[in-house]
């Protein structure tokens, strides 16, 4: 501030010598421009705490939404929500298949969305010529990203549970997750891969290594905590993701556990789902505590990636 | 004994396996990147294939004009335009509240706030981004929604203004972020030589930073635009299904994306007229936000101001 304050009063004695015509006529223009800077300070003074409130709301609804759900729900965070299968009772009702169906559905799409992924962000860095194909794929990338979530879910229904009569399978719903967060994993892997500096790759060429030796043994150790940092995030992302697998026929209400790929199953932010749209106070609640559980997973999520993204930038 | 001093490709290349490698993985790594464009033509001929054969039995002109939308009840009708105006009437609300906010949050971070603030703020905005959808729709429900109803007695327990509301905040991040990437992006220089002229703060922020980072913004804006129209769980939860049209926020209505949900949760068979019609609003919804992604991705690279 006492920086812009010199710099004020500068200019006070810019216009001084600028606008006096006459001796007499000094204090006048002296005292119009001391007004006209006070306003202008307190204009500023004024935004500038605008601009913190706004920015706090933003934080402030972070905070009451916390709080709705946590004092809504903590109180039926207990072993029977772990333990038992969704239920018409509400004083029955658990997560356990919606918690294990979502796990099962990570347990396919992380290494599948891993290795397609990054595949294409190792092609698109290091392989790929700087050509009009390139361009496309590049640009197609980002559309993608921008595609709303529920459209996959059309794409999944039609595809996966129809045309490849997958049905209405964990695999389905794998797949069609894996297709919505791939364009997440590859710019952020391109990202990490850019990262990774020249000398590197020319040191292993200098070794006489060859392009995928260097790919492989250099550029790859090198941004792997990178890359894992985009992937858990893209992750977490799939973990909360509804609509989609409400499209391709995820089940509300499932009283078993998935024992293969191509059993029919639910995952957590679905069951959720099922508990808001109930009327009842004592699902809400339910609905409430699900939430609790969900955060909690995300939060475990996004807390390692934080703990990577750190000993990357230590490593760069 | 001579030739065995000096290396020649194969001895180099002794190893079978690592010439196999360089041979494959390009090729390998080629197809991963493909399955993008394979995903898009993916989606592109789902959607046209069965809409296509949805307009065969219902006319398009009746699909595009027409002002009700009831292809679930006798007497059928299957205009979209009480869908497109539910999803408008929620994306107005939530750029209303996030497009102010978001901006005025960049300016402050960017411009106003110390580094250890921006420390702080900034991850939290990310939480507040990584939220699920269904966390906030409950939150619309259970919190937003009963004091909407406080303030305005004839409100509906659904209604447009509790789950447009929550679809702001939920895109605040998004527009706070990619505006002040924008703002970073203006050169310390600028900013100095208007200090130097005897600005203030708000002086150098609104008339120097703005208009300079101006396309940031607006492809900010414009993508947070078709973020909200192609939002789903909030207002499936907090929105209400009933498809009408009407600029009134306090009552229920239903956008393109809930009524997708609402169809794909009942038992409709497949090859009907009224699993058609998730293709056909699927479609709509496709093409508006391409065509808004498109828009962005153009202000931002044609009215970028180069320094």
């Amino acid at each position: 501030m006492s920086n812009v304050n010199a710099n004020l009063n500068m200019k006070t004695n810019v216009n001084k010598s600028k606008e006096e015509p006459t001796v007499g006529a000094k204090s006048i223009f002296v005292d119009a421009n001391r007004k006209q800077i006070a306003t202008r300070r307190r204009i500023d003074w004024l935004l500038r705490l605008l601009f913190l409130v706004a920015t706090s709301i933003g934080v402030l609804a972070l905070m009451a939404l916390l709080i709705d759900i946590v004092s809504n729900g903590i109180a039926r965070v207990q072993p029977e929500l772990f333990n038992n299968f969704p239920s018409r009772r509400a004083s029955e009702a658990g997560m356990k298949s919606a918690i294990v169906g979502s796990l099962y559905m990570l347990a396919i799409m992380a290494p599948l969305s891993f290795l397609l992924g990054v595949g294409a962000a190792i092609y698109l860095e290091e392989y790929a010529k700087k050509n009009r194909l390139t361009r496309i794929i590049q640009l197609n990338i980002s559309t993608l990203a921008g595609v709303p979530s529920i459209v996959y879910g059309i794409l999944g229904l039609t595809l996966f549970v129809r045309e490849l009569h997958l049905g209405r399978s964990l695999l389905s719903g794998a797949f069609t997750m894996t297709l919505l967060v791939l364009p997440i994993i590859i710019v952020s892997a391109q990202e990490a891969i850019r990262a990774v500096p020249k000398a590197r790759r020319d040191a292993s060429f200098a070794l006489g290594a060859t392009k995928w030796q260097t790919v492989s043994r250099s550029v790859l150790p090198s941004s792997i905590s990178g890359i894992l940092t985009g992937v858990i995030l893209a992750m977490s992302r799939a973990i909360g993701e509804t609509a989609p697998l409400v499209m391709i026929g995820a089940l509300t209400f499932v009283a078993f556990l998935p024992n293969g790929p191509m059993d029919s199953f639910t995952v957590m932010p679905i069951q959720i789902y099922n508990w808001v749209s109930r009327p009842q106070a004592s699902f809400q609640e339910l609905a409430a505590a699900g939430i609790i559980v969900l955060l909690v997973t995300l939060l475990i999520m996004n807390f390692s990636a934080i703990l990577l993204r750190n000993k990357y930038n230590k490593h760069i | 004994m001579r030739s065995d001093a000096v290396p020649t490709r194969e001895s180099m290349f002794k190893n079978r396996k690592t010439h196999l490698m360089d041979r494959i993985m390009p090729v390998v790594l080629f197809l991963c990147a493909t399955l993008s464009i394979l995903t898009t033509i993916g989606i592109v001929f789902t959607l046209i294939g069965e809409t296509f054969n949805f307009f065969r039995q219902i006319p398009f002109i009746d699909f595009i004009t027409g002002t009700k939308w009831s292809p679930l009840i006798e007497p059928k009708s299957f205009g979209i335009w009480p869908l497109i105006s539910g999803t408008l009437l929620i994306t107005v609300i939530a750029c209303l509240v996030a497009v102010p906010l978001g901006l005025a949050s960049a300016i402050y971070l960017s411009e106003y706030a110390h580094k250890r603030v921006r420390g702080i703020v900034k991850p939290i905005l990310e939480v507040l981004a990584g939220v699920p959808t269904i966390v906030y729709g409950y939150f619309a429900l259970s919190l937003v929604t009963p004091v909407i109803r406080s303030l305005f007695s004839d409100a509906g327990v659904f209604n447009a203004l509790s789950a447009g509301i929550v679809v702001g905040i939920m895109i605040i991040p998004m527009v706070c972020s990619l505006s002040e990437d924008a703002m970073t992006a203006v050169p310390r220089s600028l900013r100095d030589g208007a200090y130097a002229l005897g600005a203030t703060r708000f002086e150098v922020a609104l008339k120097i930073v703005v208009p300079a980072a101006f396309s940031g913004i607006v492809a900010s804006a414009v993508l947070a635009f078709s973020r909200a129209i192609g939002e789903t769980m909030i207002v499936t939860v907090a929105a209400g299904s009933t498809p009408k049209l009407t600029g009134n926020p306090l009552e229920s209505i239903q956008t393109m994306t809930a009524y997708i949900v609402q169809v794909s949760l009942g038992d409709t068979p497949h090859g009907s007229v009224e699993y058609g019609t998730i293709f056909a609003v699927g479609m709509t919804l496709f093409v508006i936000t391409f065509l808004l992604n498109i828009l962005a991705q153009y202000v931002a690279r044609r009215f970028r101001e180069e320094y």
